[in-house]
């Protein structure tokens, strides 16, 4: 059994028809791209996972439990964390901080305990200190415990992202195009930590990318959308060679 | 160890501000006049704070604080009224009393208001304080109009000062402590960001109600405080004018800023008395100061100079860890 199968997958919005009878299977491990044009439905079925939207039919399972249409804090209990397309940092909180919003439900100290500051507080506030800075040395931000989050570089604020996601724990990850706006080095090294993270997090990785030299790197396989509609399935390098696939994206 | 010393010092330093001020009233450097401002501020101080954390950390605008104020205010003092305990149980109960119906208020106000944002939400808060206002005009036993009266007033100066000192510290610490732990990051989170909030799991309804109702309660007991200081209640007193001087004071002291809370609360409590031949253009300076600090607070070059007089401390403190 996959991890995560998504099965007939749709929404409408009114009358248009986002994304339509979208199926795939992501097996446990797995680095699994899904690619299309603009306006392709990529970040709809993102949000359809996600429990932002709920799906107008079809549904998806993780680890064999039925998630379709629950709400967004249950989906991420059970194990799906995200990143967004449009970065959304909590911009006002130090780096740090924003890691340990991600680690909030690991931890298990009351709000009375928190006020009046008893044992429990003091041990799971230095747990959470430690993961913290665990998850931050992995992306190479320790340097920048402190910083407020919105006054870190672009490229850092990605890697803060998917180091947030990861503090809430989750079996599978969705990354809404990481790379957007970086440039070849940086996208090198980004392919790097996503690799890191899938090898030492024993993550499953969904991700949406625009560079295809990123997902032709990483992604054992991929789906193709295109106008809410499935164009394309398979093994990375067959898929992107696919003459239906490259006319999608370049036209006639 | 550095950390229990920093602790230390606030504990002294806390002690100290009581005293000198203990000292200043029973010296007579203190006018009566003067004395008698001594209360309203540290119940301005707690308004503020509780404020603060529906709109500083929270994110949330609201304009009901009055109301809250008022229907803890009643609950406590008609308490107090009808009720012949000991003082020392009376009146710690009037107050908790106060505190827990206004944050009933809180909880039947905040589940369906708390579905809005921004500027409705700042609509139905500012309803929900005008209605209370007028209900309670309207209620007989309550004493209508006129007010409820017979509330048993403090001893005399010091015994309120101390009373209102010993709640007004209470309230610092309790939203300090709950701002500065997991639950509090989940409130200032939900604030700057409320999808990726939901994203990482963080339960966007609890935490909203938790703040609100959190600022109600402490809404409630500063009212109880206020109907003792006076000796009567009079519904008028928490109209929209009094809503709006809290946040002014919140906004003035800047959002998510406890200290910035309470300086600006002790500066607008006494700006009026010290400018006693101002007191018609009060509210003419309460506008001009609020747009002062919006377009400081958003000046680039007023920002600079502030994070550069922040990091100087930080770069003196960074110094002496390294020796």
């Amino acid at each position: 059994m996959a991890l995560l199968e998504v099965k007939n997958l749709g929404i409408t919005f009114g009358g248009l028809r986002a994304v339509d009878d979208f199926s795939f299977n992501v097996e446990k491990g797995q680095l699994y791209g899904l690619i299309g044009p603009n306006g392709a439905g990529k970040t709809t079925v993102f949000n359809m996972l996600t429990g932002v939207y709920k799906p107008t039919a079809g549904g998806f399972t993780l680890d064999g439990e039925n998630l379709t249409g629950k709400p967004p804090i249950e989906i991420n209990r059970k194990g799906i964390a995200r990143t967004f397309q449009n970065i959304r940092l909590f911009k006002a909180l130090t780096v740090a901080d924003n890691v340990k919003v991600g680690l909030h439900n690991g931890k298990k100290y009351t709000i009375a305990e928190g006020i009046l500051r008893l044992p429990r507080f003091f041990k799971e506030e230095r747990e959470l200190d430690d993961r913290a800075m665990e998850l931050l040395k992995v992306f190479g931000l320790e340097g920048e415990r402190d910083v407020i989050a919105s006054n870190l570089p672009y490229g850092k604020q990605r890697k803060l992202e998917i180091a947030r996601a990861l503090a809430t724990n989750p079996k599978l990850l969705l990354l809404d195009e990481p790379a957007a706006g970086m440039n070849p080095n940086e996208t090198a090294e980004l392919m790097d930590t996503i690799r890191f993270v899938r090898d030492n997090f024993d993550m499953t990785i969904l991700l949406i990318e625009h560079d295809m030299k990123l997902v032709s790197g990483i992604c054992e396989e991929v789906s193709v959308l295109n106008f809410g509609q499935e164009l394309a399935q398979g093994v990375t390098s067959e898929v992107l060679n696919d003459p239906k696939v490259i006319t999608a994206y370049l036209g006639e | 160890m550095k950390k229990h010393l920093k602790k230390i010092i606030t504990v002294c330093a806390v002690i100290a501000i009581y005293f000198i001020i203990f000292a200043l009233v029973k010296t007579g450097v203190l006018t009566r006049h003067y004395q008698s401002l001594l209360v309203p501020v540290g119940i301005n101080i707690i308004l503020a704070v509780s404020l603060n954390l529906t709109v500083g950390f929270l994110g949330e605008l609201t304009l009901g604080h009055a109301g809250f104020m008022s229907v803890g205010a009643y609950a406590g003092c008609l308490f107090s009224v009808y009720c012949d305990l000991p003082v020392w149980i009376e009146f710690p109960l009037a107050i908790i009393i106060g505190g827990v119906v206004a944050s009933i208020f809180g909880i039947i106000i905040g589940i369906p208001a708390l579905r809005l944002k921004g500027d409705y939400l700042a609509i139905v808060t500012l309803a929900f304080g005008e209605i209370i206002r007028s209900v309670i005009t309207n209620l007989d036993f309550l004493g209508g109009a006129g007010g409820l009266k017979g509330i048993s007033k403090y001893k005399d100066t010091m015994s309120g000062f101390t009373i209102v000192f010993i709640v007004l510290v209470l309230t610092i610490v309790i939203i300090r402590n709950l701002v500065h732990s997991r639950h509090g990051r989940a409130i200032c989170s939900i604030r700057d960001n409320v999808i990726a909030a939901e994203s990482v799991g963080i339960n966007v309804v609890f935490y909203k109600l938790l703040a609100f109702v959190s600022a109600a309660f402490f809404a409630g007991a500063a009212g109880v405080l206020y109907g003792h200081n006076l000796g009567i209640l009079k519904p008028g007193t928490f109209d929209f004018n009094k809503s709006i001087e809290i946040l002014v004071i919140v906004v003035l002291g800047g959002m998510g800023n406890i200290v910035g809370s309470i300086i600006s609360a002790i500066i607008i409590t006494l700006l009026p008395e010290v400018l006693r031949g101002l007191d018609n253009y009060r509210l003419l300076i309460y506008a001009v100061v609020l747009i002062a600090m919006m377009l400081l607070n958003n000046n680039p070059k007023f920002n600079a100079l502030k994070d550069r007089i922040k990091n100087r401390g930080k770069v003196q403190t960074d110094a002496k860890e390294a020796e």
